[in-house]
């Protein structure tokens, strides 16, 4: 059964014809509605012991991102190493999921993270446009995965979506994905430059029929970043996408998540639309780098009872 | 990886229940002829307080009382009527977290629903006809419409504050005064409504509060002294009230029951229809006349559809009403509970498919897990009673006219849902549907801008909204 459903859907990625109507004949997404949906949702009170599971797991599921021109290779190490331990007063507190950087600062993330448990995602593919050509797109993945990335995180060619030019964004995606090899493929389908969440729900299905392992809501250099509405739409999407083809999608929630409550109603999205599967850092990832530390604030009260001030946590 | 959800408890330390009420009469509390009854938490069994009952002695009093204080409450000017609605509104949002507590206790509704939908709702309706009180020259009805006089008020357990509020807050702005009678499972936020009446400076006699079962209604509106009589609750309660003012001079409203069909096309937004579907039938326990009970699902989408719902269900958070994440709480009164385990087993009896969530109810309290009942005919009576519970008969159709036809096909006409990412089938579909209200890709959703009510023997009038004027003026 799976096999058939997994043949029927490469028939759909042959031609652009077959990819519309494939993408417009998905059901549609009332706005109000989702809307109304993840606003209930992030009224779920997460108190004691579920909101010190939640914490933890959350951390668990950090990519740890520095995507800055002014980057350099100190303070790529010294994010590593607050990456491997994110409180240094507190052995116990789980690592990050993974460190998220330009392509050319891949080997020092590498070599600094030889030995832990927490891996290297590269952005990819002219981050965060995408406006090159596809070779330069296969080189750039190419650089990054030869310096020891284990995940890559591409973009899509949103003009060329937005165009309907479905088959482009997924040729281009198959490309990053055979450069990628063993490495781990995240689109990034950049939702805020998709607007609507039809076109949310399209994007996501494209990108898995396309090869995607992850499928991740933005750059964080456009606003809107992730939204818990667009989240709910692609969380949808994995889910339905498994019921298709049996094949399980990650989904990575990138840019805007700032505090451990805005975390926390990411996981409840997450718990009561795709199931507690995804509830596990190789499906749910959270693109962060201030929401770190908020979230070990927020773990030392729970444990201590009280608020130590921000000094107490370490800027890296 | 499992995500369990800790207790997440509402306190109950914002209300302070009295052991004992009495009756608001003329701004002040009084003892009742009748004998006090008793109110308890649905979801505990637990006694909440005594509450006095009012005979027809206490009834012909709080009706003088609201004719003396109708001369002056009805010369005011509307901007001065207008400033104790918006201040009454004020003080429910400043009290909203003690009113919320205080309506879950003694309804068995999630705290989630009375914070968020119930007492929000009950503020805006205030604001909304206080906005109305000195510019009704310019509804529609005349360059200086009157007031009715005393208004008889009957409202249902359901949503006990809102219901006050839809009752009250017209008829005042209107500049009439009024009687009300809660019902007796719920007659808690009245009672904190009489108090917020005191605190608001509102003139004694212009709001009365009488509390007692059917009897005191039924003498309340009987009563000769009354000229408007205003009820929402069950058909049968609405038909007699029809029969005891037949041949008067009192105006009645009248909204009762209702069979709603949720009606679901192929091109339907599916993920947004489960939820209109859960909220149609599951918000308040299916405990809301206007509940979209009757699911009717084009059959191409049926499997897919049901699947999606049955998947959403298995997620719904059924128990503990004050804990902040439950999603369905306590049915409200074991004579509810027995209505909808009647009709339940007469569902299985015909010959419908049953099923039910996984769901562990609390032992004690009256309880009943969300239902649906697939292979419903419309000849069932789960397809044509309303059973004012948490039961979701799904019936299938394959035309928009034959969807049409069997959403029509009802006694009743209060609701309806339309769900299709095409608006001119939107349109086509509300042009012939009978009902009252026509939610398209949603349900459930309330606005005191928009008028509610019903066709058929779902009643008469409207409220709400400018049209919500009429039944308080005479016109």
């Amino acid at each position: 059964m799976v096999s058939t459903l997994t043949t029927a859907f490469a028939d759909v990625v042959s031609s652009n014809a077959t990819l519309r109507a494939f993408l417009r004949g998905l059901p549609g997404v009332d706005r109000v509605g989702a809307d109304q949906r993840a606003a209930m949702l992030s009224t779920r009170s997460i108190k004691t012991t579920a909101k010190a599971q939640a914490i933890d797991l959350a951390i668990g599921m950090v990519d740890l991102t520095t995507l800055e021109g002014a980057d350099t290779p100190g303070k790529v190490r010294a994010m590593c190493a607050k990456a491997v331990r994110p409180d240094p007063a507190d052995p116990a507190a789980p690592h990050v999921a993974a460190v998220c950087v330009y392509p050319d600062l891949v080997a020092v993330a590498a070599e600094a993270l030889v030995g832990s448990p927490v891996k290297v995602a590269s952005v990819s593919t002219a981050f965060p446009s995408g406006r090159s050509s596809l070779d330069v797109k296969v080189a750039d993945t190419a650089l990054a995965v030869a310096a020891g990335a284990a995940e890559i995180d591409m973009v899509i060619d949103r003009g060329a979506f937005l165009a309907g030019d479905y088959r482009k964004v997924a040729d281009e995606i198959a490309a990053i994905k055979q450069a990628c090899g063993a490495a781990h493929l995240k689109v990034i389908l950049e939702t805020g430059e998709l607007a609507t969440y039809d076109n949310v729900r399209r994007a996501s299905w494209l990108a898995m029929l396309s090869g995607a392992d992850f499928i991740k809501t933005s750059t964080g250099k456009v606003s809107p970043a992730a939204t818990l509405p667009v989240t709910l739409v692609m969380l949808e999407a994995v889910r339905d996408h498994r019921a298709a083809t049996g094949r399980m999608v990650g989904v990575k929630a990138a840019g805007g998540i700032r505090t451990a409550k805005d975390a926390i109603r990411y996981l409840i999205l997450v718990s009561e639309t795709a199931g507690e599967e995804w509830l596990d850092a190789a499906w749910f990832r959270l693109g962060a780098s201030s929401l770190l530390n908020d979230l070990l604030m927020q773990r030392q009260k729970l444990a201590t009872g009280r608020y130590a001030g921000p000094d107490y946590f370490t800027l890296d | 990886m499992r995500f369990e959800y800790a207790p997440a408890p509402e306190s109950r330390d914002v209300v302070e229940i009295q052991p004992s009420y009495g009756l608001f009469i003329e701004g002040r509390f009084t003892d009742g002829g009748g004998a006090a009854f008793k109110t308890v938490n649905p979801a505990t069994e637990e006694t909440l307080a005594e509450v006095a009952r009012a005979d027809e002695a206490d009834v012909d009093r709080a009706v003088a009382a609201a004719r003396k204080a109708f001369g002056t409450w009805s010369a005011l000017p509307g901007a001065e009527r207008a400033k104790y609605l918006f201040r009454i509104a004020r003080i429910i949002q400043e009290r909203a977290r003690e009113l919320a507590v205080l309506e879950t206790l003694d309804n068995g509704k999630p705290i989630r629903e009375s914070r968020d939908v119930d007492v929000p709702l009950v503020a805006a309706h205030f604001f909304y006809y206080a906005g109305w009180a000195d510019k009704l020259a310019y509804a529609g009805f005349g360059p200086a419409p009157r007031p009715l006089g005393v208004a008889a008020q009957v409202i249902p357990w359901n949503f006990p504050l809102m219901m006050l509020a839809w009752k009250i807050a017209p008829a005042l702005a209107c500049g009439n005064t009024v009687v009300l009678k809660p019902a007796e499972t719920t007659p808690l936020t009245a009672l904190a409504f009489a108090e917020i009446c005191v605190q608001a400076g509102l003139p004694a006699g212009v709001v009365n509060i009488v509390t007692g079962p059917g009897a005191t209604g039924a003498a309340l509106v009987a009563h000769p002294g009354v000229d408007k009589v205003a009820f929402t609750g069950s058909t049968r309660v609405g038909r007699e009230i029809a029969r005891t003012v037949a041949g008067g001079r009192k105006k009645v409203t009248l909204e009762l029951g209702g069979k709603a069909a949720n009606i679901v096309f192929e091109d339907a937004p599916l993920d947004q229809a489960v939820e209109g579907i859960v909220n149609g039938i599951f918000f308040n326990q299916g405990h809301v006349c206007c509940a979209g009970s009757r699911l009717l699902v084009a059959e191409p989408i049926q499997d897919e559809l049901l699947a999606a719902l049955r998947r959403r269900l298995a997620t719904l958070r059924v128990g503990d009403p004050m804990d902040k994440n439950t999603d369905v709480g306590a049915i409200n009164s074991a004579a509810q509970l027995a209505r909808i385990t009647e009709l339940v087993e007469a569902g299985e009896a015909e010959g419908a498919t049953r099923w039910s969530p996984a769901c562990d109810l609390p032992e004690r309290g009256y309880w009943f897990a969300p239902t649906v009942f697939t292979g419903v005919a419309q000849s069932h009576r789960i397809a044509r009673e309303e059973v004012f519970g948490p039961v979701l008969s799904v019936l299938t159709f394959r035309t928009p006219a034959e969807a049409v036809e069997k959403a029509n096909n009802t006694p009743y006409g209060l609701s309806a849902g339309v769900w299709t990412e095409k608006g001119s089938r939107i349109l086509w579909m509300a042009d012939r549907l009978r009902a009252g209200v026509v939610w398209a890709n949603t349900f459930n959703r309330f606005d005191p801008v928009s008028p509610f009510g019903g066709y058929k023997e779902s009643g008469y009038g409207r409220e709400g909204g400018r049209h919500g004027l009429e039944a308080y003026l005479d016109v």
